[in-house]
């Protein structure tokens, strides 16, 4: 044995065989029994949006590493993952092009402008939907089921007080976005990742229980704002992005709850029947705030 | 009721089977033993011996008037060669006493102390435990007889041995614990006495169950001694951790164990504390686990201090397949090693041989705030933030973050999926701390 055939690094000298790739791909993983739900539901459209948003991100994250002359990394499964959940918050009827202009949004000015993974401060998912419901509010609010445009059912509830039966909600056989719909599929995804470790779960469940509670005591019924809309997705997929979200616990649980209480604020008071993507960008400002004042007690402390 | 433990940490591999049903052998001599002047965290010892001169086995060979240190002994009987410079574990160089062994090994130990423990003086008890070389075999090496001695004002209660043995790979003081449970509860005694504490506790981790039962029925007489089950958790045989899980006591930062009533020795030195005492047999020899898929034949073995590893590992059977890393101790906090002269020293509790295939090559990618090392870090710090500060050398915010508290078990680093060297960067940011505050 030649001495220096020895490698030597610092310790440990074993590690937890997860990579940042495992984590992404499970989550587009789970986020499959969702799509296919949407896609029997919404029909065969579904899959040329998602695979025109998936696309787009991918070829956008390579243009900016290779101009950037930084190691090309589209596989970690983090671009795809962000492609997979722009398209499930956009209508099934969308044009192809706005898809194509909300990926190149999402992760040129959500993600790669700031440095790339890890280093981006929003959600570049909502990014991208914040920019094309901006810029095409009348595409971003055309909801096709069955053939016909009809409204979503939190339209029917801000603007006629129309409620929809909470059996359709679960389900998801009721118009909105791709992923949005079908709430029984997302948990399934959701339970998957809680049990893999691979998604924080104080903020979903800080965020949707401060919705139930706060719906409750303003007199609106708290299952249809469970149900209704885009809450499922956004909790367990969208807020509880790792690299946008905090890193403490308690600043996880201060994150859901204020996240929870935006949607409430914009639901009820605001122009938007739905509140879900400004909650989760607005609170991602809050985070480095967050991470700085939850630091936990050390042990042996004495604060 | 779920087991004793502490908050947080790991669940590693454990690689114990190997070597964990493998009685402890006696290793063979070697032809020339290497003896560190320093073998302890202190001052460093003097020679008392020079080239050319016949030592005996025990003899004492090198000392210090100095209050934090431990003095050295020659392991066999020899012809002292000379006084050279050879590698430490720590990747530095340090001075030995090069000794060529003769035939045959005539001891010269200390006169034993045979009374019974509670007829022994305290006093006795520290300076024969300091005499005899004994320091901190779990891997610190600290030296034991300044952990026992107890400041005014200060009272212990408590003794913990620590068996947790949470590296994983390593069987030694599983072994120990079966094979010498006699001694080590004997050696706790004796702790005892030296301290005032009026109780014992054992500390081992549930993946040792016989060393569990073998200790239960030692100590069913025992009044003051208890045996206490942990879960199989790492870094349960951290100091801080294991008083947390047996005491429900959390050490203050900056602070040492004796500030909430507690000195906590390794089971195999308070073997050593026994055969000291009641056999006079200065700390000479050290039980090891030697291991790993890079092993032929994978054994607990005693060692002669100063033996150097190669002639170890060529007694447990030489190389096996391509060897990747050499790493004196655990693979978690355990050194690897650039060369094979190193010498066995008192803390060296493992030789640890990995495959080529085992040993990633780890490049690390941005992190992406998943939180895991947080989840993990069994001291409850914010590790990726620690470990970002000390690159960019803000001293003052590390303070803040309690750096100093990381007890650089490396659960961070190991936990990471972005393979960030989270562990390695908070202990160039400690360093850089505590030689900022030296200075001021």
């Amino acid at each position: 044995m030649q001495n220096q055939d020895l490698i030597v690094t610092s310790s440990p000298h074993v590690r937890d065989k997860s990579s940042v790739a495992e984590i992404m791909w499970s989550v587009v993983m789970a986020l499959l029994p969702a799509l296919l739900a949407a896609t029997y539901i919404f029909g065969l459209r579904v899959l040329t949006v998602v695979g025109v948003s998936i696309a787009t991100c991918l070829l956008t994250e390579y243009v900016f590493q290779r101009v950037r002359k930084k190691k090309v990394s589209i596989l970690d499964g983090s671009a795809v993952l962000t492609g997979l959940l722009f398209a499930m918050t956009l209508p099934p009827s969308i044009p192809h092009w706005v898809v194509v202009i909300g990926g190149i949004v999402a992760i040129g000015l959500g993600k790669q402008v700031f440095g790339g993974i890890g280093h981006n401060p929003f959600n570049p998912a909502l990014v991208g939907r914040a920019f094309v419901t901006a810029a095409y509010p009348v595409i971003m609010t055309t909801w096709t089921f069955d053939g016909v445009t009809q409204a979503t059912p939190l339209n029917l509830m801000l603007m006629e007080g129309e409620a929809t039966p909470y059996w359709e909600l679960f389900i998801g056989t009721i118009p909105g976005s791709i992923g949005e719909t079908s709430a029984f599929f997302l948990l399934i995804g959701a339970a998957y990742l809680i049990y893999k470790n691979y998604l924080n779960w104080r903020i979903p469940l800080g965020m949707i229980s401060t919705v139930l509670i706060l719906s409750w005591l303003f007199g609106q019924d708290p299952l249809f704002h469970l149900f209704a809309g885009s809450l499922i997705l956004g909790a367990f997929y969208m807020a509880t992005d790792m690299v946008t979200s905090p890193i403490t616990k308690i600043g996880r649980w201060i994150f859901g709850i204020g996240a929870g209480s935006i949607v409430i604020i914009i639901r009820i008071w605001g122009g938007y029947p739905e509140g879900i993507t400004y909650a989760i960008l607005l609170m991602n400002m809050t985070v480095p705030l967050l991470n700085k004042y939850t630091r936990p007690r050390s042990l042996g402390e004495v604060k | 009721m779920g087991l004793l433990t502490f908050k947080q940490g790991i669940h590693p591999s454990y690689n114990k089977e190997q070597t964990k049903n493998k009685e402890i052998i006696e290793s063979e001599r070697p032809e020339v033993v290497y003896i560190p002047l320093q073998q302890h965290i202190g001052a460093p010892l003097k020679p008392l011996v020079k080239r050319g001169d016949m030592v005996e086995r025990g003899q004492k060979i090198a000392d210090t008037d100095s209050f934090v240190a431990a003095p050295v002994h020659a392991s066999v009987s020899g012809v002292v060669k000379g006084i050279e410079k050879v590698n430490d574990s720590g990747g530095g160089r340090v001075e030995a006493i090069k000794i060529e062994v003769s035939e045959k090994d005539n001891d010269n130990f200390l006169e034993p102390l045979t009374a019974n423990p509670e007829n022994l003086e305290p006093d006795v008890i520290r300076e024969r435990i300091r005499e005899s070389g004994i320091a901190g075999m779990g891997g610190a090496m600290f030296p034991t007889h300044v952990k026992l001695a107890i400041p005014d004002g200060k009272e212990i209660e408590y003794i913990i041995l620590n068996g947790a043995e949470c590296e994983p790979y390593l069987t030694i003081d599983h072994r120990m614990i079966i094979e010498n449970g006699h001694e080590i509860i004997e050696g706790l005694k004796l702790l005892m006495k030296s301290t005032g504490a009026k109780k014992g506790l054992i500390g081992i981790e549930d993946n040792k169950p016989d060393a569990i039962r073998t200790l239960k029925s030692l100590v069913a007489e025992e009044p003051n001694i208890e045996v206490k089950e942990t879960e199989t958790k790492y870094p349960q045989g951290g100091e801080k951790m294991l008083i947390k899980a047996l005491l429900n006591r959390e050490v203050p930062i900056g602070g040492l164990p004796l500030d909430v009533g507690v000195v906590v020795n390794n089971t195999s030195t308070a073997a050593a504390v026994y055969e000291a005492v009641k056999l006079g047999k200065p700390l000479i020899e050290r039980p090891l686990t030697i291991t790993g898929s890079g092993i032929t034949k994978p054994m607990n073995i005693k060692v002669k201090i100063g033996t150097p590893i190669n002639e170890v590992i060529k007694q447990a059977g030489g190389f096996n397949g391509e060897v990747g890393k050499v790493i004196l101790g655990g693979p978690m906090m355990g050194k690897a090693q650039p060369s094979l002269e190193v010498p066995v020293v008192k803390g060296t509790s493992g030789i640890l041989v990995l495959q080529k295939h085992e040993v990633e090559n780890y490049s690390p990618s941005p992190c992406i705030n998943c939180a895991r090392c947080v989840d993990v870090c069994p001291t409850n710090l914010v590790p990726t933030t620690i470990a970002k500060l000390a690159e960019l050398e803000k001293l003052d915010r590390l303070e803040e973050m309690q750096v100093m508290n990381c007890i650089e078990c490396g659960s961070c680093s190991y936990i990471c999926p972005s393979r960030r060297p989270l562990v390695h960067n908070i202990r160039i940011g400690k360093a850089e701390v505590a030689a900022r505050n030296k200075s001021k």
